[in-house]
């Protein structure tokens, strides 16, 4: 006889029953209403919201991979002005709010620097000049924002990575007569790479969330749209639902994507590589008897 | 003739520890020099000088008649730049105790990377002199294996062949087979006879009295710094001199 196991069993039914009591309540008040959320989900003005929160989130997540890239080679440098400005950066960012520095670009930078001008210094020649209210649009400050914060996230995520990879790999490139820049691009940052993925999933995952803060400064993504209608409607719930579902669509695609991302970088590190969600479905169906 | 490696009152520090002393010797072309010595005696320290990837602290040493890391003009001694430093070493072969691999790349690309990205040899030439070269060391059929699937004695020749793949006038060899299970030592050790045979110039740190006594022409025993001895590895190995020598080789042979 097997152990029985009866805490598992009456922990299962208290949670199961407290579930079931908010379900039921959440029906019984039509806290949602459902044919609302259908008629919304995917209307043009919800889909183009979600176009611009993906445009906003991919965007600003490369960009701040390529910061990230760029500071933590910085911090590691051997010169101590790179490493100090790298350092006052990933402090800066890191440590004042996004929401804040959404507004700073988007209120505070126009207020401060009336004109944008590209020039060629110390000589009259100017290349580009606007001014600063027609540069800093809503999309330009969000992604400024986004990206420069999420710079200095990858840049602690990149670093980490860099120093996880042995130094015996750095010796080796250099007894082969490899300079240090393509020892970081063909051998350092490969390997790191198995260290950098899923962190960085994890903050694209974020990022596709936090995207919803640039509604803050009138970007119409996709919270800001759900916004918009639910004004002129007042069916906040279902429209805020809406936009939850997305947002859910949204990372669960991103999530899958990772999952096969750490497989191909996982290459050499394994005898054998994982099998992805496909090869152990058919696996299964092999198994199974012929019905 | 000039000597392949030449070294002049090499000295080196980690900040207080002087870990070399003072070393003065030559090695010919053609040659397999042995160094042999406790653990911490400096030895390492040393093979790792020549290619630069330390820097001495003072005293001068040559490769085939230029500096390692530096530039002489007149009486001034040049630091040299990165890329010039790296296009020295890449005539300079050098074999680590834990090999190194690249372990994200299979054996033929471990081979073929310096060839294509340091010297710029195209891809099917590369290719076909590193699938030559791992037929040497008798890898042939492993060359779309990764790393973790080799042994560790495959993964050592592997790491010669990629070593030999840029075609050095010096081979060095740290402790080549002190990371593998003693029945894994032999295949590397052939394959370092095969090398010697062919004429490369060599020096190789071991624990491998045997292959010193066979392969090498000159024998080094370094101790604290210091060369202790040096002479024919046949009469070094049966008749020490120095007492500290005696002592050693009593503990390992």
């Amino acid at each position: 006889m097997q152990v029985r196991h009866w805490g598992r069993w009456l922990s299962a039914i208290v949670v199961l029953a407290l579930v079931a009591w908010l379900v039921e309540s959440a029906v019984r008040a039509h806290f949602i209403d459902f044919a609302v959320v259908r008629k919304y989900q995917f209307s043009s003005l919800i889909l183009k919201g979600l176009q611009a929160t993906i445009v906003l989130a991919v965007l600003a997540q490369m960009t701040g991979i390529v910061l990230g890239v760029v500071f933590a080679v910085m911090r590691l440098s051997k010169n101590p002005v790179m490493s100090a400005v790298s350092s006052f950066y990933i402090w800066f960012f890191r440590g004042t709010p996004v929401l804040v520095q959404l507004f700073f670009w988007y209120n505070g930078v126009p207020l401060v620097f009336h004109r944008l001008t590209i020039a060629i210094p110390f000589t009259h020649v100017t290349l580009y000049s606007t001014p600063m209210t027609t540069f800093m649009t809503a999309f330009m400050a969000a992604f400024l924002g986004l990206a420069l914060n999420e710079g200095a996230y990858m840049a602690e995520i990149v670093r980490a990575g860099i120093i996880s990879v042995d130094e015996g790999q750095v010796e080796a490139a250099s007894a082969l007569g490899m300079t240090s820049m393509l020892t970081l691009r063909r051998i350092v940052l490969p390997q790191a790479m198995r260290v950098i993925i899923p962190p960085t999933g994890n903050e694209f995952i974020s990022m596709l969330k936090t995207t919803s803060l640039a509604s803050a400064i009138t970007y119409g993504e996709l919270l800001r749209r759900a916004g918009d209608v639910y004004s002129t409607n007042f069916e906040v719930v279902p429209l805020l639902i809406v936009a939850s579902i997305w947002y859910l669509v949204l990372t669960s695609v991103a999530s899958i994507g990772q999952y096969y991302i750490e497989r191909r970088f996982a290459r050499g590190r394994m005898r054998s590589p994982a099998e992805t969600a496909l090869q152990r479905v058919m696996k299964v169906m092999q198994r199974s008897p012929r019905l | 003739m000039t000597a392949m490696v030449k070294a002049e009152a090499v000295h080196k520090r980690f900040a207080r520890l002087e870990v070399l002393r003072g070393i003065n010797l030559e090695v010919e072309p053609g040659e397999v020099m042995v160094i042999i010595g406790p653990s911490g005696s400096g030895k390492s320290t040393f093979l790792r000088c020549i290619n630069h990837l330390e820097k001495i602290n003072a005293g001068r040493l040559w490769v085939d008649g230029e500096l390692v890391g530096y530039r002489q003009s007149g009486d001034k001694i040049y630091e040299l730049r990165e890329r010039e430093v790296a296009r020295k070493r890449a005539e300079i072969g050098m074999v680590f105790q834990h090999f190194n691999l690249f372990p994200h790349m299979t054996a033929i690309e471990n081979v073929v990377e310096a060839p294509m990205r340091v010297k710029g040899t195209p891809r099917q030439r590369a290719a076909e002199d590193g699938l030559e070269l791992l037929e040497r060391v008798g890898l042939a059929d492993k060359c779309r294996a990764y790393p973790s699937q080799l042994s560790g004695g495959q993964q050592q020749r592997v790491a010669i062949a990629r070593a030999l793949a840029m075609e050095p006038k010096l081979m060095l060899f740290d402790e080549p087979t002190s990371a593998l299970d003693p029945e894994l030592v032999g295949e590397v050790l052939d394959a370092m006879r095969q090398l010697a045979h062919d004429g490369m110039t060599m020096i190789v740190v071991t624990h491998e009295m045997g292959f010193a006594r066979e392969v090498g022409d000159d024998l080094v025993f370094m101790d604290d710094g210091v060369i202790v001895e040096q002479g024919a590895p046949r009469d070094i190995l049966a008749s020490p001199r120095e007492v500290r020598t005696r002592e050693f080789l009593s503990k390992v042979l």
